[in-house]
């Protein structure tokens, strides 16, 4: 009955999309306030009616309800109560369930706090969002109902996938859909500009805070999915370049361009036609994302079970939706109105410089994704492009790019004075080449690369740091009003700062995790040890345990420094009953930044096992930096400017419009 | 600077970012693509030493031999040619003779393909796509579509 009411819910919210497509954007057409009066409610009632679906799928999996199809292929009564519960997102139906779901809410948030948009604006909006949601309801509802019956029920389900029974899969998923799904709003946005032929002051001020909260949730779903493969797939690598990750890392670097191409338009009201377009790329970039994971073109953990109808239907959803909206990009941007000149070298030169390098960027990645696809689509020839590719042409991208952030926050609007700015870095460049150098004196020749990267690396924090020393003028005043000032700083400096911070975090701990890690594969009988970086790993024997769904054989290791004990750790392999699946979980030691990572191989009888140990120095910083990231991103969200309702003063808007008019 | 060279300024930078990244594209597709071939494209074609390329099929049943420090033995086959594999490492959970895996890494002077990475699958009855169209090439393909995905 539940189940029934769920699909009925489901139904219910689609005809409400149709409704919900039509008549506000006629009403902002037209001007017809009770026409776009109807859309704040709609867009709260269609959240109301997808979650009341969401919340009955969740019950048939607590309840174990095997009648329904979703539940029997993807459930096991016999699995902990947390799987049940995030099994419903860990299989094709159920996430896109989770991505309507998200998808709706987000629609909702426009509808409640959309209060002091213009009317017309926030209309407009709701609909293409309406759009949107009604394609993928239908997806949901023709070809991935989760809600289908079986009609006589076997007593037992087919279990989860063992490699999703983490709780990663509780956190990831939620994460990188409201990241990804989150920049529909920004779409929905820069598409409704466009039909109204204008981008206002108030469009303006609402993309950046929507931008930010997308970006911020799908760094931190990355961050996630990556620290997640790590332990779990016992492989001890963080990123794979698999055409999954970059699904999800294509629309983050795009994202990444607009929140900085945002500021330039909210403050100068300058590269508008380009910030547009990017808010379409963008969320085109999350729908190609699951059209590549959820079609079945790829083969990944991602792709669960497949069916050609489900990825026609998806690339017809994105021809719609990508090609209809640049095709209205064409047609109506050159309406919008330029502002804001302003000289190469300056704050919005900076910008620009790191849109360009984003983009080529994001066009590289795609590039190295799509290719393979596309050859294979077309000669038939089978080929493979994997990390090389990626760190060719990634790589030698990101180097410049982070050579220039420091420069950025310190140039100054309109016109800027590289030879005023990098005086205030002096103290940035001498840390960072100190740092480079005493990498160098310690190891040498042997790795040359590695003292740029801890030098880059270095300079990149250093410089956000130094950023605002130097802007509170913190020596000069003395710390303690020093420290008043820095306090004072409105929070989209100290989103800047930290988020640049964490930018540096991250890449040192790529540098050093690829520069320095050691690893060691080894047979090993009971008592045997391995040195590594220092540690001595002692094998102390295997022994069998069960779990409760699962059979493990479990190795103790004993970890030792200089003779004394440091840690245990005990890696297994374990297999999964219902499935009869074997998956490996890896031993993990955390000390200080840096992990000692162990995973087992398979036992060969005699009590001897392969053993593969790493030691990977620094290795957390990789994931600590995306969160110092998003903290950033929430620091530039509590911005008092950016905060709803908090109108721009009328002298300040008057003095921008002056400018943009010279 | 007037609106024009401002214009070219920023055309020009445009220009020359987006012509470095399209020169590391092409320079990165025309040498670090690796080429997807059967045991049978292997035995009959003569790929250049040293040429990295990914060899898909089914691992020989009886095939798979492990000696000590890690290192495994096995054939590779498509039901018509086999390929002997030496790879040192922890070999994936579902790796199993008679099923599908996918190696990577190059053919050493004496015709053994040194692998340095093998998959197999993350799912139990997933046949690596590229290993199910060279069996059916072969004629030697026996699952329904559903366990190609």
């Amino acid at each position: 009955m539940i189940v029934e009411l769920g699909h009925y819910a489901l139904v219910l919210a689609f005809a409400l999309t149709l409704v919900q497509c039509v008549l506000p954007l006629w009403g902002a057409l037209s001007g017809d306030d009770r026409l776009m009066a109807v859309a704040p409610p709609v867009s709260v009632m269609l959240f109301v009616l997808v979650l009341i679906s969401f919340v009955a799928l969740t019950v048939a999996y607590l309840n174990s309800d095997f009648s329904v199809l979703n539940v029997l292929q993807n459930s096991h009564s016999a699995k902990p109560l947390i799987y049940k519960f995030t099994g419903v997102w860990g299989n094709h139906e159920g996430s896109m369930l989770l991505w309507v779901l998200i998808l709706v809410f987000f629609g909702a948030l426009v509808g409640f706090f959309g209060g002091n948009l213009p009317k017309d604006l926030k209309a407009a909006t709701l609909s293409v969002q309406a759009w949107v949601s009604a394609g993928f309801i239908l997806f949901l509802l023709a070809t991935s109902n989760p809600f289908e019956r079986v009609v006589n029920p076997p007593l037992e389900g087919a279990d989860l996938n063992p490699i999703l029974q983490d709780i990663g899969l509780a956190i990831h998923p939620p994460l990188l859909y409201v990241g990804y799904v989150g920049f529909s709003i920004t779409f929905s946005f820069a598409v409704a500009a466009l039909l109204l032929g204008r981008t206002d002051a108030a469009w303006a001020r609402w993309v950046r805070p929507w931008t930010l909260l997308a970006w911020c949730f799908l760094t931190l779903g990355i961050a996630m999915g990556s620290y997640w493969a790590y332990y779990e797939l016992g492989w001890g690598g963080w990123w794979f370049w698999d055409p999954v990750e970059n699904a999800s890392f294509m629309p983050w670097i795009a994202g990444t361009a607009l929140l900085h191409s945002a500021i330039v338009m909210e403050k100068r009201e300058a590269l508008k036609i380009w910030t547009v377009l990017l808010a379409i790329f963008t969320f085109s970039l999350s729908l190609l994302g699951t059209f590549l994971v959820r079609s079945g073109v790829l083969t990944s953990v991602h792709a669960f079970a497949t069916d050609p109808a489900r990825g026609v239907f998806i690339l017809v959803l994105l021809c719609i939706f990508i090609g209809g909206s640049l095709s209205l990009y064409a047609w109506r941007a050159p309406m919008l109105k330029q502002g804001g000149l302003f000289a190469p070298i300056s704050r919005e030169g900076g910008l620009v410089l790191n849109n360009l390098f984003l983009t080529a960027a994001c066009a590289a990645v795609f590039v190295g994704t799509l290719y393979p696809l596309a050859l294979d689509a077309i000669t038939g020839e089978k080929i493979s492009v994997g990390a090389p590719f990626f760190n060719l042409t990634f790589g030698p991208l990101m180097v410049p790019l982070l050579m220039a952030i420091p420069f950025g926050p310190v140039l100054s609007w309109k016109r800027g004075d590289l030879h005023a700015a990098s005086q205030r870095l002096y103290a940035a460049f001498g840390l960072a080449l100190l740092f480079a150098l005493v990498t160098f004196w310690l190891w040498g020749m042997e790795k040359v690369l590695a003292p740029m990267g801890v030098g880059l690396a270095v300079w990149v924090m250093a410089g956000a740091v130094s950023e605002i020393v130097t802007r509170v003028k913190f020596f000069e005043i003395g710390p303690k009003r020093g420290f008043a000032r820095l306090v004072g700083l409105p929070g989209s400096a100290w989103g800047t700062v930290v988020a640049h911070f964490g930018v540096g975090v991250t890449v040192l701990g790529i540098v050093t995790a690829s520069a320095f890690q050691e690893e060691r594969i080894e047979t090993m009988r009971p008592g045997d040890s391995v040195e590594l970086s220092g540690y001595e790993v002692t094998f102390d024997g295997a022994a069998p345990r069960r779990g409760p769904n699962y059979t493990e054989e479990v190795g103790h290791f004993t970890i030792r420094k200089a003779g004394a004990y440091v840690a245990d750790l005990d890696p297994s392999k374990r297999v999964y009953t219902a499935r009869q699946m074997p998956t490996t979980e890896a031993g993990i030691h955390t000390t200080g930044f840096s992990q000692l990572y162990l995973s087992l191989g398979e036992s060969r009888g005699d009590g001897a096992v392969d053993v593969r140990v790493y030691y990977k120095p620094l290795i957390t910083l990789i994931w600590i930096g995306c969160v110092i990231m998003s903290l950033g991103a929430v620091f530039s969200m509590a911005d008092r400017r950016l905060r709803v309702g908090a109108p721009k003063p009328a002298a300040r808007r008057k003095a921008v419009q002056t400018a943009a008019a010279e | 600077m007037t609106r024009k060279q401002r214009r070219l300024t920023l055309i020009g930078s445009a220009g020359a970012v987006l012509a470095i990244a399209l020169g590391l594209i092409l320079f990165a597709l025309n040498d670090q693509i690796v080429f997807f071939q059967s045991p049978t494209d292997i035995t009959q074609n003569t790929m250049p030493a040293g040429q990295r390329i990914r060899l898909g099929g089914l691992v020989e049943e009886g095939s798979v031999e492990k000696s000590d420090n890690a290192q495994v033995n096995f054939r590779v086959t498509d039901m018509a040619n086999a390929v002997a594999v030496t790879y040192k490492g922890i070999l994936p959970d579902l790796f199993r003779e008679g099923q599908g895996v996918v190696t990577e890494g190059v053919i050493g002077p004496d015709g053994v393909f040194v692998a340095d990475s093998v998959l197999a699958k993350h799912d139990e009855n997933y046949m690596p796509k590229e290993v199910a169209e060279a069996l059916k090439d072969q004629g030697h393909w026996q699952g329904g579509e559903g366990e190609a995905n």
